[in-house]
């Protein structure tokens, strides 16, 4: 089901926690709402559920208004960040609430709801713990109940708030990978809120990227990635070796092969990914010093000390392939040729 | 693991001192033995000083079983309108953000703070003859003061915290997310009250409405100032107490003491209980 927001906007007392939100979400994506904390993504989801009502503006669902539809009457699953399982009820009574909650008239009988239920235990992978308890569980498993239970109703969204938030490490990655999976198997259209950059890049289809309870970009992770739309986009996604031409000499820009195009004014800041820049050894006495590196796996991150024009010290950072840095044979304090392959400038 | 450590490091420095373990618990217990032991047992053996027959048949007078009916009527109708009342509040106070909040809890509070007396002297004030709206009453032949439903008021006010005060900590705790779930599922409120809500604070609540039926039928201060004491009328078991201890009635004064003193012996063995459950749950809840 396709997801159309139009014109949100959200006051809580003086704070502006959303300001004129417009959001296009086709049928069957698995979008990301990504930001820093406090940026108002979880209460645009919140919104969008139901769970909390919009100041102005329209939210419609497969192109129904349902901006007045109370939380329950608006066919959403929602997944919360701690679960939110019932602590009285087993892992199949947690399960079996949404249908058993139905109106009479289109209520399932017990046999078709036990039935569902385990389908969707097995589908979790669960159907062995339908006995527990919530407190009985571990973490991955809860969330994976708790969006069974969600499934068990057949939304038409998915809305889960930080979903792998309150997880470990290794049963996050675990988890991500299984997600995506699953939303290929049901094809719902899905929103999951979260934090972590990576998290979104990985999972999501769709990456929409907000701050200040604004939208700052909205796209394809690789789209987001490759051409981020403003400096707060590049700096948030990945990392970013900021250049602010005022604090160079024009010369040097040259030198390392970003040529001064005629748009580009004294506060323009070029930013480069550390992949985009490449070290060569040199016998020059230029001011770049190798300070330090460290192994990330297959890539090597380099630490790079440039002297400015006014003397300031600048760390830049650099990352290649192991064996490629083996092949340079650098020591620390050597000094380095810099060569950027590309950059984004902002003004 | 640190509440074992904490009680490790505890038991260590008090085993350097060991007297002073020993008499803290001496002198503990031998307030408890003297302060609430000593008149439980005397109020036994009086109610029985004159024989078996003689405590049934003051327990068994007009007077006495008018005053034990009057006592129950005003529990049976004070105690279901605060556990209400109670739950309405903790609910408005824990899930929803509106101005006045702040003193909406302090004035939940008021019957804790203020004497009962002067809560019961509120009640003449207002609704007695020469009160505001003494007269209003008069005219249409309703009886507030020295009358059943006066007293049934003078209860309400004084008993009115106890179940929203059980609940507004826990509530808070618990937080609303389970019951967002259960509307997001579909659940219509009342649905998602009774399937979600009450179960996580049933102990509470009992606690709380025990709490509460133990004032209610236990109240003295406040009902004594608007009942005026009429016999068989307006006495309450509390009041029958007094009144027939000042007419050297021991027997009977001790009668209805026993049965007061039955209520709370009761009381606190279910408190003990839902006290043990609610700690219980929250434990296996935090696992």
């Amino acid at each position: 089901m396709s997801i159309v927001l139009s014109n949100i906007s959200k006051n809580f007392g003086d704070f502006s926690a959303l300001h004129d939100i417009d959001l296009e979400i086709p049928e069957g994506e698995l979008v990301a709402l990504l930001g820093p904390s406090g940026c108002g993504k979880t209460t645009l989801l919140r919104i969008i559920a139901g769970l909390e009502q919009t100041d102005k503006g329209q939210i419609l669902l497969n192109g129904e208004d349902k901006t007045q539809h109370h939380v329950s009457q608006r066919g959403i699953g929602f997944v919360f960040q701690h679960y939110a399982l019932f602590r009285h009820m087993t892992v199949f009574d947690n399960v079996a609430f949404g249908m058993r909650v139905k109106d009479k008239k289109v209520r399932p009988n017990e046999t078709e709801i036990a039935k569902k239920t385990h389908a969707l235990l097995e589908l979790v992978q669960l159907d062995w713990l339908h006995n527990r308890f919530p407190d009985q569980l571990s973490g991955g498993q809860r969330q994976r109940i708790a969006l069974a239970r969600a499934l068990a109703v057949e939304p038409s969204v998915l809305l889960l708030d930080e979903p792998f938030g309150a997880l470990d490490a290794s049963v996050r990655k675990d988890l991500r990978q299984w997600l995506r999976n699953l939303h290929h198997e049901l094809n719902v259209t899905s929103i999951f809120v979260t934090h972590d950059q990576e998290e979104a890049m990985e999972v999501a289809s769709q990456v929409v990227v907000l701050n200040k309870g604004r939208i700052e970009q909205q796209g394809s992770p690789a789209d987001i990635y490759d051409y981020p739309a403003n400096a707060f986009v590049s700096k948030f996604i990945g990392q970013t070796n900021e250049f602010q031409l005022s604090h160079f000499s024009t010369d040097w820009f040259e030198k390392v092969g970003l040529p001064i195009s005629e748009e580009i004014t004294k506060d323009s800041i070029a930013h480069v990914r550390p992949h985009d820049i490449e070290i060569t050894k040199t016998t020059n006495d230029t001011p770049v010093t190798l300070k330090d590196w460290q192994h990330l796996g297959a890539l090597i991150r380099i630490e790079l000390t440039k002297i400015l024009p006014n003397g300031n010290p600048k760390a830049v950072f650099a990352e290649m392939p192991n064996e490629q840095f083996k092949r340079l044979q650098l020591n620390r304090g050597d000094k380095v040729d810099l060569k950027i392959r590309h950059a984004h400038w902002f003004h | 693991m640190s509440a074992a450590i904490s009680r490790t490091v505890h038991q260590s420095t008090l085993d350097d001192a060991n007297w002073v373990r020993w008499s803290l618990i001496t002198i503990a217990l031998g307030f408890i033995i003297l302060f609430l032991c000593v008149p439980l047992a005397l109020v036994i053996i009086q109610a029985f000083a004159k024989g078996f027959d003689a405590y049934l048949s003051a327990l068994s007078q007009p007077d006495m079983q008018a005053a034990m009916r009057l006592t129950l009527l005003t529990a049976l109708i004070t105690v279901p309108l605060n556990t209400v009342f109670g739950v309405a509040a903790a609910w408005a106070i824990t899930r929803f953000e509106f101005r006045g909040k702040n003193l909406l809890i302090t004035l939940i509070d008021l019957p804790f703070s203020v004497s009962p007396v002067i809560s019961g002297l509120i009640f003449v004030l207002l609704f007695g003859t020469q009160g505001w709206m003494g007269e209003w009453f008069l005219e249409h032949d309703i009886k507030v003061i020295f009358a059943v439903p006066g007293i049934v008021l003078a209860t309400l006010f004084i008993t009115f915290p106890f179940v929203a005060r059980q609940l507004i900590p826990l509530m808070q705790e618990m937080g609303s997310e389970e019951e967002e779930a259960a509307l997001s599922l579909g659940s219509s409120g009342w649905r998602m009250f009774f399937l979600i809500t009450l179960p996580n604070i049933k102990w509470a609540l009992l606690y709380g409405v025990l709490l509460c039926n133990a004032r209610a039928m236990g109240e003295f201060g406040a009902v004594s100032v608007v009942s005026g004491h009429i016999r068989s009328l307006t006495n309450t078991l509390p009041l029958h107490v007094e009144v027939s201890y000042n007419e050297y009635d021991s027997v009977s004064a001790f009668a209805g003491a026993s049965i007061l003193a039955g209520l709370a012996v009761v009381t606190l063995i279910l408190k003990t209980f839902l006290e043990w459950k609610q700690k219980n749950e929250r434990a296996t809840a935090s696992l």
